[in-house]
């Protein structure tokens, strides 16, 4: 598997959500990095979005950093797939969490 | 204690003393006499023209601790408010207190003047802007008072809101101190949230940056209450006073929710001859009017009244015969104003006349149907327009309490969702405005009636409305969204929300920074 270095996903649009993944090497695991404009509401929610969607494509060592517009859970999990597979992670197709 | 919305309050509260609670939204009587300001006489041949504010506070004296009033008709460009607390703060005042009749950003200087000691309370109907933050983290000495436009009149007229001198934003007066607010580089139409203030201060000025010759007309506030006029260079930024033109939402969800409120408005029987209608200057309140009005047209219909801020859009329904008058205690653009100055249909009136509830009648309690919004609303119907989800203030009710109570239909149009947050939630964080006086909640979801307005949810099933249950409307959200958690501050109180009767329905607390 040849993984990029930084890969981007998604916009700084109202109810979207900018998704930056940081490729790490082996051994660093996941470490999660969220701002959001409903933080206080649903910044627990956003993060296991993110951890259960890494844990479920088996995405162990990785930097991810996400800036909330107010996005939905089905557009986090979008963004960040498509960010996954942009830093070149072959991902499963069935991602339904 | 709890009040009768269920909030738990103090029966005490330093910086405001006792707390009455909210008891029901008709329950509490008046038991006072009207306040009765000083008697005043002026001679023949003296002059009430002062050469600058300074004068005014030596001349009156304005001492530690007096109440300084201002009104709000100038919004984000007002002038006057920081001219004379710069003043104060320059004289060396302290513990003043502020009633200005709403906050915007223009006024962050006030957060100086809080840390500095200059003013030690706020006492205001809506706050927007630094100032609403710098509130939420506690920053000024005492509580602020949160009051409704009625309330707020009711407050001066009954004697709760004690002025020592009211300093009237006056766009055109002469040297007699007779003020209108329809000509000069600052007209900004009625001056309706200032009746009060002139009428009750021990001391009247009038700010201005536009003298006319003796006797100016129209007159709004006139000569016999004013003590003295400051001429200064600039009272206000026109460009933050009056927009151009207010325009109707363009957005498919608010024009959505905008259509079905227009057709629960018909469904309910009210598009007849002699309709009378509040709507708020908002994007999807003036849509609602738009649909209104087509609405009106069709069928022939010519309403009574168009009541509260005014926009070009009502003008524009005065004058195309839609209404037979309008009823005015701000105007939000030119051609509001313009119109107040040309058309004796447009009426310019008080604060008190408009939604004082203790007085022998406002005309809130004329209006057949009212358009509101909201921040959150619960499923009691308890409406939030005090504070975001995060419990930091960024609002007021303004009119909203007051126009609810008295309309027989009251509207709420608000989006189920805003950005991620349902508006509907199980407790709103803030109560501004009862559920009892609410009767139906609009969203791009559906209708939700009050149960306690059994009539109209049998009409709007019979119109074929998409009735839902304000439960399964918040289900809705939920299932979209996800559940959000709530975080109340357990603070300390840094406002108390003042219903329109003087009972307190809600507390805020502090927010950390």
């Amino acid at each position: 598997m040849e993984t990029a270095q930084i890969a981007h996903s998604g916009t700084l649009e109202s109810n979207d959500i900018m998704i930056t993944l940081s490729v790490r090497p082996p051994g660093s695991g996941q470490q999660i990095e969220i701002q959001s404009i409903v933080m206080q509401q649903y910044g627990d929610a956003i993060r296991q979005t993110i951890t259960d969607t890494l844990n479920y494509q088996g995405i162990i060592d990785i930097y991810v950093k996400a800036v909330d517009r107010g996005a939905l859970d089905c557009t986090i999990k979008a963004r960040l797939l498509t960010a996954a597979a942009r830093a070149g992670f072959k991902l499963k197709e069935d991602n339904d969490l | 204690m709890i009040n009768a919305v269920g909030r738990e309050l103090p029966d005490y509260l330093d910086g405001f003393g006792k707390i009455k609670p909210f008891n029901g939204a008709f329950a509490t009587l008046p038991d006072m006499p009207r306040q009765s300001p000083k008697v005043k006489r002026m001679c023949p041949g003296n002059h009430k023209v002062l050469n600058d504010l300074e004068e005014v506070f030596t001349k009156i004296p304005i001492r530690d601790g007096m109440t300084l009033s201002f009104h709000h008709h100038f919004r984000n460009g007002d002038g006057v408010v920081n001219m004379v607390l710069a003043t104060a703060a320059k004289l060396g005042l302290k513990n003043l207190t502020v009633a200005l009749s709403s906050v915007f950003p223009v006024h962050a200087p006030l957060i100086d003047h809080f840390k500095s000691g200059v003013v030690a309370a706020l006492d205001t109907n809506y706050i927007s802007g630094p100032v609403a933050a710098a509130i939420s983290q506690g920053l000024p000495a005492r509580p602020t008072i949160l009051r409704t436009h009625g309330g707020r009149a009711r407050a001066i007229e009954c004697g709760q809101l004690h002025i020592d001198v009211a300093f009237i934003a006056a766009p055109a007066t002469d040297c007699y101190g007779n003020i209108n607010g329809v000509s000069g580089p600052t007209a900004c139409g009625s001056l309706g949230y200032a009746f009060p203030d002139a009428e009750y201060a021990d001391y009247v000025i009038a700010v201005t940056d536009h003298l006319e010759e003796y006797p100016l007309s129209p007159i709004s506030i006139p000569q016999t209450r004013v003590d003295f006029v400051v001429k200064t260079d600039r009272i206000g930024d026109p460009k933050g006073i009056v927009s151009g033109t207010t325009q109707i939402t363009k957005d498919p969800v608010q024009l959505k929710i905008a259509s079905l409120a227009a057709q629960a408005i018909k469904a309910s029987g009210m598009i007849t001859d002699g309709l009378s209608l509040q709507t708020g200057a908002g994007g999807a309140s003036l849509a609602v009017a738009s649909f209104v009005r087509k609405m009106m047209r069709e069928t022939g219909i010519v309403g009574s009244f168009a009541l509260g801020g005014i926009t070009g859009y009502l003008v524009q329904m005065l004058e195309e015969g839609l209404f037979k008058k309008i009823v005015d205690v701000q105007g939000f653009d030119l051609e509001a104003v313009r119109s107040l100055a040309a058309n004796p249909n447009h009426l310019e009136v008080g604060a008190g006349f408009y939604a004082n509830p203790f007085n022998s009648g406002c005309t809130v309690n004329q209006l057949d149907c009212v358009i509101l919004g909201a921040t959150e609303i619960d499923t009691n119907f308890n409406v939030n327009v005090v504070t975001g989800s995060d419990g930091i203030i960024m609002g007021g009710s303004g009119g909203h309490s007051d126009a609810a109570a008295g309309a027989k239909l009251t509207i709420i149009v608000a989006n189920l969702l805003r950005g991620r947050l349902p508006i509907l939630v199980d407790q709103v964080m803030t109560v501004t405005t009862p559920g009892e006086t609410v009767d139906v909640l609009v969203t791009e979801w559906g209708i939700a009636v009050n149960p306690l307005r059994n009539d109209l949810l049998e009409r709007f099933k019979t119109a074929g409305l998409p009735v839902k249950d304000i439960s399964e409307l918040k289900r809705i959200a939920e299932d979209i969204a996800g559940i959000p958690q709530t975080n109340r501050s357990q603070g300390k109180i840094v406002a108390v929300v003042e219903y329109r009767d003087g009972t307190i329905i809600d507390i805020v607390r502090q927010v950390p920074k």
